[in-house]
């Protein structure tokens, strides 16, 4: 077995760093940031998955980027720069969208909350902060509103699984009974006034992301009060391994992997989040013609039918071992006890179904086309 | 002692437990710790011929794969069937879980292999970076 890697001495950390290594978090390196991967106190990525489907789980998620757009001009920059229609939020609600290069390909995908009738919030990736925010800024020029660089400001945690409403309940006055999912709102968490909460997350199950002040002790007092008030409903701290294996069972997209500049928006099947009857915004041109020429690979869900496991990059090849595409991410999915991927392969094989075969270390290991997301939660009785 | 002192390491993380010409291999529990939930293990067939310092079958755990490298150069004689149903057996119990058995070729190469301190310092100064 390889050495492990040695990090590199520009990573960055987050507020809880030392909180992280305190707890004996195994760290690694994700887009420049030094994150835990996993809590062998927790008892490891699989324990840490089963906790957010069953209970619940929390995630230090202040790598993640976040820009702000208020003023006059604020909707109309919102609705130039992203996909999905902004002018459908109400205060108070957020969406799942995407930034757009003119060609139609990703720049980065995103939830948009608004915040106020004239401000917004872009919720970004880690490796794209910078990017993301030159290109919002350079992009927003004509319309009347300021564009901030919040990224470094909050500490953000990520509250996520069935119990996660009960646990956040403990520790806020704001009453989450009242939010739904995909809307925000401010209250006292944790002693602290006018914290912003939003009920959403990137694992597939209900639950909150909460945006506290950036600075070490508020945010380490923070963490240590929720898992001490989540005692009770079994809490654990999750790391960046089991939030790859709960949102790919969930089939949400992480970008680099699914989503790229080289991918449009039809071929990733984000359909239902674009909104062409907008007339005007960044890609549209491109993906309205890309629309008329169809694609040339789409994404589709696979799974293994026979022993092996698909990993990211792998290639995808036809049942005579012809490729025919790629693994954008694969993973044993430890709630569904599969061998799952996600593959962008040619239409013709993209019918549930369809047998296919995944090259593992030099052999076509079987697959096939199944329904996604792999994992869907179940509806509240 | 987390590291048995009749075993000997490599420092991919092997160990191997010799008996005249007959050995067996596992890796060792810093390596079930550093992969995590071990969930897949791809071993040689009973007959296969490995070499020392190569690759002879792959662990995989949730969020890695890495190659098992062999520790002396032989004859598979065996495999640890359990394995293909319960490989978190390594993660329970790394140092008697074991992987193949060996016919060893030149228990000479052995002697290249690092003890159970050596292997500990070893692996404190891989950590400590």
């Amino acid at each position: 077995m390889p050495a492990l890697e040695a990090t590199t001495p520009a990573i960055r950390k987050t507020a809880l760093n030392a909180v992280h290594r305190q707890m004996g978090a195994k760290m690694v390196e994700f887009n420049g940031w030094d994150m835990p991967v996993e809590y062998p106190s927790s008892g490891g990525i699989v324990a840490e998955h089963m906790a957010v489907r069953t209970g619940v789980g929390i995630f230090d998620v202040s790598h993640m980027g976040d820009i702000r757009l208020a003023g006059s001009g604020a909707l109309a920059a919102v609705q130039h720069v992203s996909m999905n229609d902004a002018a459908r939020l109400a205060i108070g609600q957020a969406q799942y969208s995407a930034l757009l290069y003119s060609q139609g390909t990703f720049v980065d995908d995103v939830i948009v909350h608004r915040l106020g009738e004239d401000e917004f919030l872009l919720v970004i990736n880690a490796g794209t902060r910078e990017k993301d925010f030159q290109w919002v800024s350079e992009n927003t020029r004509q319309f009347r509103c300021a564009v901030e660089h919040q990224s470094d400001d909050f500490t953000q945690i990520a509250i996520q699984g069935p119990k996660a409403v009960h646990l956040l309940q403990k520790l806020t006055d704001a009453d989450l009974s009242a939010l739904k999912f995909y809307w925000v709102t401010r209250g006292l968490v944790c002693g602290l006034k006018n914290i912003l909460i939003a009920r959403t997350g990137y694992t597939g199950e209900d639950g909150f992301e909460i945006y506290i002040p950036a600075d070490a002790a508020t945010s380490a007092r923070v963490w240590k009060q929720i898992l001490e008030a989540g005692k009770e409903f079994g809490v654990v701290c999750c790391g960046l391994g089991a939030r790859n294996t709960l949102r790919l069972e969930a089939k949400l997209p992480l970008y680099g992997h699914e989503i790229s500049d080289a991918i449009n928006v039809w071929e990733a099947g984000l359909d239902r989040f674009v909104k062409m009857e907008k007339p005007e915004f960044v890609g549209r041109a491109a993906l309205d013609k890309a629309r008329a020429t169809g694609v040339k690979r789409t994404l589709v869900g696979l799974e293994m039918v026979e022993r092996g496991i698909a990993r990211d990059g792998y290639k995808v090849l036809d049942e005579g071992g012809k490729e025919i595409g790629y693994v954008t991410s694969g993973s044993p999915a430890p709630f569904l006890k599969r061998n799952i991927a996600l593959a962008y392969v040619p239409p013709a094989f993209s019918e549930v179904g369809s047998k296919v075969k995944v090259e593992v270390r030099g052999q076509g290991i079987g697959a096939q086309v199944v329904p996604t997301p792999f994992y869907k939660r179940p509806k509240k009785s | 002692m987390p590291y048995p002192t009749d075993l000997k390491y490599t420092k991919e993380h092997e160990w191997i437990k010799v008996d005249g010409n007959a050995a067996t291999v596992g890796i060792t529990d810093y390596a079930q710790e550093s992969l995590g939930d071990i969930v897949f293990v791809d071993l040689p067939k009973p007959g296969s011929e490995i070499t020392a310092g190569k690759t002879f079958g792959t662990v995989e755990s949730v969020k890695a794969v890495s190659d098992l490298y062999a520790p002396a150069s032989g004859t598979v004689t065996e495999i640890n069937g359990e394995l293909a149903t319960a490989p978190e057996k390594i993660n329970k119990a790394a140092n008697t879980t074991w992987m193949v058995k060996l016919t060893i070729k030149s228990p000479a190469e052995l002697n290249a292999l690092l003890s159970s301190a050596d292997y500990e310092k070893f692996v404190s100064e891989e950590a400590g970076h």
